[in-house]
């Protein structure tokens, strides 16, 4: 089944391909608009990018399956995704992966059946500091021991989609408004006060 | 004047409420070097930026002012690229640094781009930052609209405007490497690049470009208002500024600290970060991100700084197996490197093996797969590593360990072959008699428990 992108993306696709000397330049942040706009990236939505920006199929197939953020299969609303790396295993990241796994009743790599989490085992979320650390879209988990596990996945239950808002930002139009969500979450994380 | 532990010149507006906005950023300065900069010639920035020592802070330490000065006389098409893609484990400054000021990133940029000549820069950042880019695209549709970006500013070589795009990267932790971040910002699979061409003579889209690191240009709006001798004063001989530290795994104040370029590690362990948790003794430090060989216990008293890690004697040099120092040049041992800034403390009781598997896993995980040394060896490192770790060693596992990553160093296109098998030497030198015990086991694994690559590819 052919997919078409709405007239708003397309507007959007039409703006990123102007921050580039050519359209393949823009095939991440497209896909990455894609993925917002459809939920994942399946073949028909590949071929739709691929005509969007008028490039091979296997250019952006190939893209599209080197880099892990661009899921292929269907992911829940709630991507969490949880570092074991070295900083995080030190400081119980294992543990707290299990813990997650254990609550939500799936493995790492998979979504739970009323598709509402996806689990995936991270590597290094560039929060070392403040490990174990997870994040769900736009918010961090810091600090995150298995006893802090049912408090996360009852906040994220309550938050917007993980994944879906992002392609407001992404894309370097400028002035592009920010989701009040977005705007919550910074004022509260620019009143933490770091080290 | 040296830098003392109070000396701030990027982590200013940490813990200030709403730093990364433009209103509270320019109470506190944004963007005031502006004006000083394009008053400049943009060769006398380049010269201030020599003279200042300031060294490339992702990783390799390049002299920036030297990097700065291969652009080709009279390119037409220059790009500046910022390397935002932050994924070395154990590295978690540039994530801290984008949220709280991105302004002073932006201003950096400006001055740097107007030096170079580029017209349109980019900043690559990496895809899981998401809330990182979302604060630095606001901070530059500010910067818009302000007229810093995408308007005309009269400067001392005539009218410059210059427009700045945030490229988010899509999870690819070989992004960071700086021909495989050119390759995917244009459009393609991550995959590195031969050198030469070196990325100032053809890089970005064909054409010159300089690709440098979140800190770096950070660095660069100080040194325009106080001048590069001041700078290089700030730091030791050949390094000049302070240095972003990133303190993680067994330490009660971990943290990211802005410290004077060439603290003594131990001062920053025990005295920075409160020590190691119940007392216990440090086993081994990663000095400098997961790729750089580790420290032992013995080895806490090296200034924390590009030189003295890569050559201070009093570290003892990585292996390749007894007997046979592994050389990066004939007659220069590899001990260790500065790298990233990622220092993860691992205490007394701290399963060396597990760790050394887990951090193989990553690479293979990691690997791009364009060179076969790389794309296999790393998958073997990590599959015979958490083997060893899961108490089915094997006699001859160390030798096998060894050869192996001896076979991927220097071989490789890119320096991930040499990320995997630094650390995997290192380890190994450092903490022999830990992977001996485990090889001792001679326990058969499963079958098939360890014969595909699952376990580094999952």
């Amino acid at each position: 089944m052919a997919i078409e992108f709405s007239p708003q993306a397309a507007q959007r696709i039409r703006d990123i391909c102007q921050r580039y000397p050519n359209t393949q330049a823009a095939c991440l942040p497209v896909l990455h608009l894609a993925q917002d706009e459809f939920g994942h990236l399946s073949d028909d939505v590949l071929a739709a990018v691929a005509t969007q920006l008028k490039l091979p199929k296997a250019h952006v197939f190939g893209v599209a399956t080197f880099y892990t953020m661009y899921h292929r299969k269907p992911v829940g609303k709630h991507v969490l995704m949880m570092c074991t790396n070295v900083s995080c295993m030190l400081r119980g990241g294992y543990e707290t992966l299990r813990k997650l796994e254990e609550r939500l009743g799936i493995k790492s790599g998979q979504t739970t059946a009323d598709g509402e989490f996806t689990l995936i085992e991270e590597e290094c979320l560039a929060a070392c500091a403040d490990a174990p650390a997870m994040i769900c879209g736009e918010r961090y988990f810091l600090n995150l021991g298995p006893g802090k596990v049912d408090e996360a996945l009852a906040e994220c239950r309550k938050m917007p989609s993980s994944h879906v808002p992002h392609g407001r930002h992404l894309a370097t139009a400028v002035t592009a408004p920010l989701s009040p969500q977005a705007q919550a979450q910074l004022q509260a994380q620019a009143q933490v006060k770091k080290a | 004047m040296p830098a003392d532990r109070n000396t701030k010149i990027v982590t200013r507006l940490f813990g200030v409420a709403n730093s990364n906005r433009l209103d509270v950023a320019a109470q506190h300065g944004a963007y005031s070097q502006l004006s000083v900069a394009l008053g400049m010639q943009p060769m006398a920035i380049v010269d201030e930026v020599k003279k200042s020592n300031l060294r490339g802070r992702g990783g390799a330490g390049f002299p920036t002012g030297t990097k700065w000065s291969f652009i080709p006389k009279g390119a037409e098409t220059v790009y500046l690229v910022c390397n935002a893609d932050e994924s070395e484990p154990g590295t978690c400054k540039d994530r801290e640094l984008i949220f709280w000021d991105p302004h002073l990133l932006i201003e950096g940029m400006i001055i740097a781009s107007y030096a170079l000549g580029c017209r349109h820069a980019y900043i690559y950042i990496r895809g899981e930052m998401m809330r990182e880019v979302v604060v630095l695209q606001r901070a530059v549709d500010e910067a818009y609209g302000k007229g810093y970006l995408g308007s005309e500013l009269r400067t001392a070589s005539g009218p410059f405007k210059l427009d700045l795009t945030v490229h988010r990267g899509a999870g690819a932790y070989i992004c960071g490497e700086e021909t495989s971040l050119l390759n995917s910002l244009e459009g393609k699979r991550g995959w590195p690049r031969l050198k030469p061409p070196f990325p100032a003579v053809k890089g970005l889209f064909g054409k010159p470009t300089i690709v440098n690191n979140v800190e770096t240009l950070m660095n660069v709006p100080w040194i325009i208002e106080n001048g590069g001798p001041r700078f290089a004063e700030l730091g030791t001989a050949r390094s000049g500024g302070t240095r972003m530290l990133c303190m993680s795994g067994h330490l009660n104040k971990p943290g990211v600290f802005e410290l004077p370029m060439g603290i003594p590690l131990r001062d920053v362990i025990y005295d920075v970060c409160g020590g190691v948790p119940g007392n216990k003794k440090v086993k081994a430090v990663i000095p400098g991100g997961s790729s750089m060989p580790p420290l032992d216990a013995e080895e806490l008293d090296i200034p924390m700084e590009f030189d003295a890690l890569a050559n201070d004697p009093r570290i003892k040099p990585v292996m390749v197996r007894p007997g046979q120092v592994f050389e990066l040049a004939p007659g220069k041992p590899l001990r260790t490197m500065a790298g990233s800034g990622g220092v993860v403390v691992m205490d007394e009781d701290t399963d060396i093996v597990a760790v050394t598997a887990r951090i193989m896993r990553f690479y293979a995980h990691e690997s791009c797969g364009q060179c076969t040394p790389c794309r296999e060896g790393t998958g073997w490192l990590a599959r015979i590593c958490s083997r060893l770790a899961d108490g089915y060693g094997q006699p001859g596992d160390l030798e096998l360990l060894a050869s192996i990553a001896y076979g991927i160093a220097g071989n490789t296109i890119c320096p991930l072959g040499e990320a995997a098998a630094w650390p995997m030497l290192g380890f190994l030198t450092k903490f022999r008699a830990d992977f001996e015990k485990k090889a001792a086991s001679g326990k058969p694994a499963p079958a098939g428990a360890y014969s595909t690559s699952h376990e580094a590819h999952q």
